[in-house]
């Protein structure tokens, strides 16, 4: 090459490298969150924040209705939850319901419409189980959700199944014999940010939330007896809730110290409490009904689809960007009706 | 001379293949036949061959190719025998050491004994290959600091997979062998040890580490910037140092007040590279034996520095639980 075709190159190489960089049009936008130079920051593009707004749009309330009259279960038979309601106020919530988990199915998803009291479809009676979930959410759980509260949208979104939930994942096939493994990671996972770590952190970890916690809090061994693969656990769940949210690890955390509370954000309190919420629901709500699920509702080991954060959150760190669909629907999802 | 101001070699002297100083000491024979290659004389001297190999150069390829097959034929069966899954997901995929449950005892083939087999084979072909590289100096009359660089790394190869599970008690503390595997453990490690940046021993690791590429970017650059006046010749040039390395020595004090020797940057460039496995290895063999979050360590030394805390604080809220 002559000198001045060298050169030539040169400036053909520094244009495509100006191209390059002009192509980076979205600005991106940073929100810090925590003191100056711990790097707490949130970051984010113009496009996706317009993409959340897009995909958490709440749809408008039903009418109000008359709180008086006769109460519903003076009306309707086999009334175990919302009897206490006015009869209008039972319709009105039967139809936000329809419209929030089966728009297009209609009444007939969960009732005999023939008999609206019978129970033999499984639907109905996972429903009724939900209506106590959700209000046992709104009334117990409120160091997570608060004032703002949960409604059958929050997770179900205009699905007859939400989106997202998580059975026991025995994970793809693996030789057996001398050459098993079952480690329960090595694999590309998804859950776990397309890492090598645990596929299944929440069989584990959102049946004892106890079991996430690693870090010892002085500074000398022997400190915790926790190992490294119980690291890789924690790991994985955490992956999970910064997916889940949307977030960074430090919309909660000081990363220079992930156990350190003094150091955290008040966001990780929330989520404490949040990861207890999910444990109990799961226990409490949602495993009781496998025996009502049928069996192509339920995983390869038989246990009912549960929640984890990204049930609710669906990539939002408020769910629904913080919008209370629930104050519309005071008191008939606000608090419980019946014992558990 | 100019062409030594390119970046690339450009110059490829060629004359008949050489065998080299006779080797008096050799206990087998040279094998292979010579020849050169272009492509490699671009990069390096053309001349290929003849090698060595020696019975520790052919234990070592022995176990090692064991090694590389346990480990492959073990990633192969975590996918189920599925060639086309062994393909896309090998980055994922991993030999796995032994779970917690089996402290240092010898675990079943199926959980955890191909690991232990696997870095039995891997060291032992690794401690066969420094002895190689040893005798193989001694043989040509050298001095032995190639063999003493590559016992760093092995020490520091040694604690990780080795000398601190056995400390731990628990070969579960041990690196899978695995591509992202080996990188996720490096994270769960650090988080475990509450932090291995607060880690001294950590910190001056990598301080050498950085520090080993910038002495070669600098000692590189700076031979080749005299290259035009004969610096390449550096070992003469130790004692007889000539225009190259004056100007060379003029530079640096110009731009940085103090320069190395022809003679002394070697021994900078290889006590960086040296000392960067060596503290790492005492960090690591630190870590969980001796200290448990090196947070809490920098915190209670007043290495870590304290920021204002809201005026609402965060409180554990299940203290203990």
């Amino acid at each position: 090459m002559t000198p001045s075709s060298k050169r030539a190159a040169a400036a053909l190489m520094l244009l495509v490298g100006a191209g390059l960089l002009a192509g980076c049009k979205d600005q991106v936008e940073s929100k810090q969150s925590g003191y100056r130079g711990t790097g707490m920051v949130q970051v984010s593009t113009a496009k996706q924040t317009a993409a959340l707004a897009a995909a958490n749009q709440v749809p408008e309330a039903q009418p109000p209705a008359s709180q008086e009259g006769k109460r519903a279960k003076e009306v309707y038979q086999n009334l175990k939850v919302l009897g206490d309601l006015s009869e209008e106020e039972f319709n009105r919530t039967m139809l936000a319901i329809n419209e929030w988990v089966a728009p297009e199915a209609g009444c007939d998803y969960c009732h005999n419409t023939e008999k609206m009291e019978d129970d033999s479809k499984y639907q109905k009676v996972v429903a009724r189980r939900m209506i106590q979930m959700t209000q046992h959410i709104n009334e117990k759980w409120k160091a997570h959700v608060g004032e703002v509260g949960v409604t059958c949208y929050t997770c179900h979104r205009g699905n007859g199944i939400p989106a997202y939930s998580w059975v026991q994942n025995p994970g793809p096939a693996e030789a057996q014999g001398m050459a098993a493994t079952g480690t329960g990671k090595n694999k590309a996972s998804w859950t776990a940010g397309i890492t090598a770590l645990y596929d299944d952190p929440f069989t584990s970890l959102l049946t004892d939330p106890g079991k996430i916690r690693l870090q010892t809090t002085s500074a000398l061994a022997p400190g915790m007896s926790k190992t490294i693969q119980d690291t890789e656990m924690t790991y994985a769940l955490m992956f999970h809730l910064s997916q889940s949210l949307g977030v960074n690890c430090d919309f909660c955390h000081n990363s220079r110290s992930f156990s350190n509370w003094s150091e955290s954000n008040p966001q990780r309190v929330t989520a404490w409490h949040g990861l207890r919420m999910v444990s109990d629901i799961n226990k409490d709500y949602i495993s009781l009904l496998a025996a009502v699920f049928p069996d192509n509702r339920k995983g390869p080991l038989g246990d009912p689809a549960k929640a984890n954060c990204q049930t609710c959150h669906q990539g939002a760190s408020k769910p629904l960007l913080g919008a209370s669909m629930l104050q519309d629907y005071r008191p008939a999802l606000a608090t419980e009706t019946a014992p558990k | 001379m100019s062409e030594f101001r390119n970046i690339f070699t450009r110059v490829q002297a060629r004359g008949p293949a050489y065998e080299g100083v006779i080797d008096g000491a050799a206990a087998w024979p040279r094998q292979g036949g010579m020849g050169f290659s272009h492509l490699l004389g671009r990069f390096g001297d053309a001349q290929i061959g003849p090698i060595y190999l020696g019975w520790t150069g052919l234990a070592a390829l022995i176990f090692g190719i064991t090694a590389f097959e346990i480990i492959g034929l073990n990633m192969w069966a975590s996918v189920n025998w599925d060639p086309v899954q062994f393909v896309r997901q090998l980055p994922w995929l991993a030999l796995e050491p032994p779970s917690p449950k089996w402290g240092i005892s010898i675990p079943p083939m199926a959980e955890g004994g191909w690991w232990l087999l696997a870095g039995f084979c891997l060291t032992a072909s690794i401690l066969l290959w420094w002895v190689r590289v040893y005798v193989r100096a001694r043989a040509l009359g050298m001095g032995t600091h190639v063999a003493w660089a590559f016992a760093a790394a092995i020490w520091l190869y040694l604690v990780l997979g080795f000398i601190r599970p056995l400390m731990m008690g628990s070969w579960s503390e041990a690196v899978p062998f695995g591509i992202f595997p080996h990188l996720d453990w490096t994270a769960a490690f650090s988080i475990r040890y509450g932090n291995l940046f607060y880690n001294p021993f950590h910190c001056l690791s990598i301080a050498f580490l950085y520090g080993s590429t910038l002495l070669f970017a600098m000692h590189g650059a700076t031979i080749l910037a005299v290259g035009r006046y004969g610096g390449e010749r550096e070992l003469e040039q130790i004692v007889d140092r000539g225009t190259a390395a004056e100007r060379a020595a003029l530079f640096w004090r110009w731009t940085m007040g103090f320069n190395a020797t022809m003679e002394s940057i070697h021994r900078w460039a290889w006590w960086f590279a040296v000392l960067c496995p060596l503290t790492g290895g005492i960090g690591i063999l630190l870590t969980g034996t001796v200290v448990d979050n090196w947070f809490q360590w920098a915190v209670d030394h007043g290495v870590a520095p304290a920021y204002p805390l809201p005026d609402k604080p965060v409180v554990n809220p299940a203290a203990g639980g």
